[in-house]
């Protein structure tokens, strides 16, 4: 299968990225990794006209630590993370769970940035992100803007990106190298989550749900009955609460709340070990 | 558009439309067959190549992504005639029943043995998740896998 032809305008820089996304409007997409957009316009479930690749961008691709965050550039690919010393030493979590994007050949080319502009709920790095707290860079025509992770996951492939603007860094707020765990359940290796549950601790302990609605979720309740002095046990139990799990091929709504509740409880005891 | 790879050492230069695929410019403008399509949609690591060292799989990137860098297929392993180690390593071990996985699972194992030397044999099961071998034949590959790695399986 082969994509539907479009127009490749391979970009040098962000500014170049911008200026292509200005002039073709709602016609171009970015192209990052392509590990998602390319399997979609393989399918030709996307048919963008003009492909402006950022895939080159050297200049969006670090990660360091800039004081009271670590800032990650948005074309910093999976593999990058997963190796990143800084983030064994600051940011422990984003290692973990980009260690268990997919596979070797994915996470060599698939993006940080990519995972998070594309707005599956059923990939892994967000929930990590939203989780974190984190808060994104976004570039548009009119200049920059920063947009919290809860602000930025609207619907199922819905972002808070408009078609001209491209995200330029993810920054991760410091919780150490310690203190999460993500606990991802799939039948086969390689495969998205069924559902996923990461827990962070930083002072307070923050659950995010993957493949438990139509974006990533925080899981409030088991926060809130944690904060109120709930034992690991009874918090889970409110681990399906405000969500609206999918059912597909692989799980009802009713066995994805019974995973969430399961993955939450393993997540918090391992994260608390 | 003009795309120029370096391709087992050979530069390679083809004028081919935009959306040309990797794997396509490898076997339909190279002519270098020996990269398989399995499943067209990136599950199956049949397909994979290195670029820049790094296995891919040339069915989920486009040539134009390639352009200006170093691609090794399972044609530019050997050596003045030698098999690569990790080759020989799989004849030994008779890591291959029907063969249509084993271009990828070498160019896959090549990979991450330069990421992991010397792997255990979960990093070795984890480090080619991304490859199926429809004739089941996982046990053989591993212990192949293990073995290049200079470790007694
Ligand atoms: C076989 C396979 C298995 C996978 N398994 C998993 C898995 O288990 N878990 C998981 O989370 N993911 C998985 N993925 C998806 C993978 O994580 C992708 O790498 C990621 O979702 C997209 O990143 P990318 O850089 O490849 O983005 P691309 O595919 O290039 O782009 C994705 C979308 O984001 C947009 N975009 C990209 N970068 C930017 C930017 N900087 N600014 C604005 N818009 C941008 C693009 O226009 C496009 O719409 C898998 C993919 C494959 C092929
Ligand atoms: S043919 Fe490329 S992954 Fe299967
Ligand atoms: S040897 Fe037949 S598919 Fe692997």
């Amino acid at each position: 299968m082969i994509p539907a032809p479009f127009e490749y305008i391979r970009a040098g820089s962000p500014d170049e990225v911008l200026r292509a996304l200005t002039e073709h409007g709602d016609e171009a997409k970015v192209l990052a990794g392509g590990m998602s957009l390319l399997p979609l316009m393989k399918l030709r479930l996307a048919t963008p006209g003009v492909l402006v690749d950022a895939g080159r961008i050297e200049a969006l691709s670090y990660i360091r630590d800039a004081g009271d965050h670590v800032a990650i550039g948005a074309l910093t690919r999976h593999r990058d993370v997963e190796t990143s010393d800084v983030l064994a030493a600051q940011c422990g979590v984003l290692r973990a769970v980009a260690a268990q994007v997919g596979d070797n050949q994915v996470r060599h080319r698939g993006t940080l940035g990519g995972s998070v502009a594309h707005g599956d709920p059923a990939s892994d790095l967000p929930a990590a992100l939203v989780a974190l707290d984190a808060t994104f860079v976004v570039r548009g025509p009119g200049g920059e803007r920063i947009v919290a992770a809860a602000d930025f996951f609207r619907g199922f492939l819905e972002t808070a990106l408009a078609p001209d603007e491209l995200l330029t860094e993810v920054r991760a707020p410091k919780t150490g190298p310690g203190g999460f765990a993500y606990q991802k359940f799939n039948r086969r290796a390689q495969d998205w989550a069924m559902v996923g549950a990461v827990a962070v601790r930083n002072g307070t302990t923050r659950v995010a749900l993957v493949n438990m609605g139509s974006t990533p979720l925080r899981a409030h309740a088991v926060e809130a009955a944690l904060a109120d002095g709930a034992s690991i046990a009874d918090a889970s139990e409110h681990a399906a609460e405000g969500t609206e799990a999918p059912a597909d091929i692989n799980a009802s709504p009713e066995f994805r709340e019974h995973l969430a509740r399961v993955l939450v409880r393993r997540a918090l005891t391992e994260a608390h070990a | 558009m003009d795309v120029s790879i370096t391709v087992n050492h050979q530069t390679q230069h083809h004028d081919v439309e935009a959306r040309t695929l990797l794997v396509q410019f490898l076997r339909e403008h190279c002519l270098l067959t020996g990269t398989k399509v399995g499943c067209d949609t990136s599950s199956c690591g049949a397909c994979t190549v290195l670029v820049d060292g790094e296995s891919v799989k040339s069915c989920t990137m486009l040539a134009a992504q390639a352009d200006g860098r170093r691609v090794t297929t399972i044609e530019g392993l050997a050596t003045d005639g030698e098999l690569h180690p990790v080759q020989q390593s799989f004849q030994a071990n008779h890591a291959l029943q029907c063969g249509f996985c084993t271009a990828g699972m070498v160019l896959a194992t090549v990979s991450l043995l330069e990421e992991i030397p010397n792997p255990t044999e979960r990093d070795v099961r984890l480090g080619l998740e991304g490859n199926l071998c429809r004739c089941t034949g996982y046990h053989n590959i591993v212990q192949a896998v293990l073995a290049a790695a200079g470790q007694q399986p």
